[in-house]
């Protein structure tokens, strides 16, 4: 196989995680990674800096549009970087220290998580009121534009919520993933946050809490050009192509496919791990 | 809060809106091009992505980065636009710091150029 069609296979399979990734919500890392080790048997190490650098592409194509629509939490996402950032600079610094079978063992169970995560019913929070000394301090306390206009709502448990957002940088800098799912867990279970905030400001914070550990990526010479160009532009073209269509189809029947496809993929995650053979 | 503090806010939220679009697009032209020039100069050649080598020296500091790229060498022209998308969140940062100067909003002030530094020490 010639560089030139590996190039294309890779782009085609790219296109397909950007576009699953973005109509799921579970982003294009978690099938990407897999793809990458098990199919074409990259090593674990290059998948993990390929996908990083995809992941700040969508989070950061997407964020353009909530950003301006006013739905987004800039100061919550702002204030929940400071655990997200610090926690994937410490996953990628482990990252060097452990081994790849452990790595992926881990990547699998995250991978089950998230499965399982995308296919429960996201209960929708609206909260009201002062909120606590904390959020108050804070500025956490926002409104998001709806139909019937300017809704309020408040913030809850902030100090929980933080501590989770800490465990989604530490994976997100170990695996190099989004770890949306962890960072909904933290807002919309913890932080009682309503769902359309929840999930525009974690795909606002994704963005900079994979430059946080890319950088480190790259310099250890993780992040390699030639696989890392058509993933991203695979990546970002299937998202595109993802939001386009995202109102026009029905997502529940493909979410379960999904999550199906996921889990097969994290079951044989693991058993290579567990033999070694990654 | 006071209409003045609003407005401002909201401008700050275009401004940042555009700016991860257009960073986004910037970068991708640019890891295009290198996509060009890397196939044209290697796409005959075999691919090795098996066993972890770690990249040459050349394409993991920013300077050797920018060296080689303007010698139109395909992989360092790819390296390049993924360093710029690297850049658009922390761009984003540094704009969300004017901002919160703009609005005297001290506490933020601290927590984003904490969030800055985190970023820096990765890079540095």
């Amino acid at each position: 196989m010639t560089i030139l069609l590996f190039t294309i296979i890779i782009f085609g399979f790219a296109v397909l995680a950007g576009l699953l990734g973005s109509l799921t919500g579970l982003g294009g890392g978690v099938v990407i990674i897999p793809v990458l080790t098990l199919l074409f048997k990259v090593d674990i190490h290059y998948a993990i800096g390929t996908s990083l650098i995809s992941v700040i592409a969508t989070s950061s194509g997407a964020a353009a549009a909530y950003v301006k629509e006013g739905i987004s939490n800039i100061r919550l996402g702002m204030f929940l970087e400071l655990a997200t950032t610090t926690g994937a600079v410490a996953g990628a610094f482990i990252a060097a220290y452990i081994s790849t079978s452990i790595i992926a063992i881990i990547f699998g169970l995250i991978l089950i998580l998230s499965a399982i995560a995308s296919l429960l019913k996201h209960g929708d929070h609206l909260v009201t009121g002062n909120g606590s000394y904390l959020t108050r301090k804070l500025k956490l306390n926002n409104s998001f534009p709806t139909s019937e206009g300017k809704q309020d709502y408040t913030v809850k448990n902030v100090v929980g919520g933080f501590f989770m957002m800490n465990v989604a940088g530490v994976i997100s800098g170990l695996l190099g993933i989004g770890s949306g799912a962890l960072k909904v867990i933290a807002m919309d279970n913890i932080m009682r946050v309503p769902f359309k905030v929840s999930t525009t400001t974690s795909n606002f914070m994704i963005g900079v809490t994979a430059a946080a550990s890319a950088g480190i990526y790259f310099k250890r010479g993780y992040i390699d050009p030639s696989l890392s160009m058509p993933v991203v532009i695979g990546v970002l073209i299937g998202a595109l192509i993802g939001t386009k269509i995202l109102f026009a189809t029905k997502v529940s029947t493909l979410k379960i496919i999904f999550a199906i496809v996921i889990l097969l993929l994290a079951l044989e995650m693991i058993y290579n791990g567990a033999m070694h053979k990654i | 809060m006071d209409t003045k503090h609003q407005t401002n806010d909201k401008d700050v939220e275009k401004i940042m809106g555009n700016l991860l679009r257009y960073g986004v697009i910037f970068s991708a032209l640019i890891v295009i091009i290198g996509a060009v020039f890397y196939l044209l100069q290697h796409g005959n050649e075999q691919p090795h992505y098996v066993t972890f080598l770690g990249e040459p020296k050349h394409i993991t500091n920013i300077k050797g980065i920018f060296l080689t790229a303007f010698n139109g060498r395909g992989r360092s022209i790819i390296q390049l636009g993924l360093l710029f998308l690297i850049a658009t969140p922390i761009a984003r940062i540094i704009l969300s710091i004017v901002g919160y100067v703009l609005e005297r909003d001290y506490l933020y002030i601290i927590i984003t150029l904490i969030v800055f530094g985190v970023i820096l020490f990765s890079l540095m």
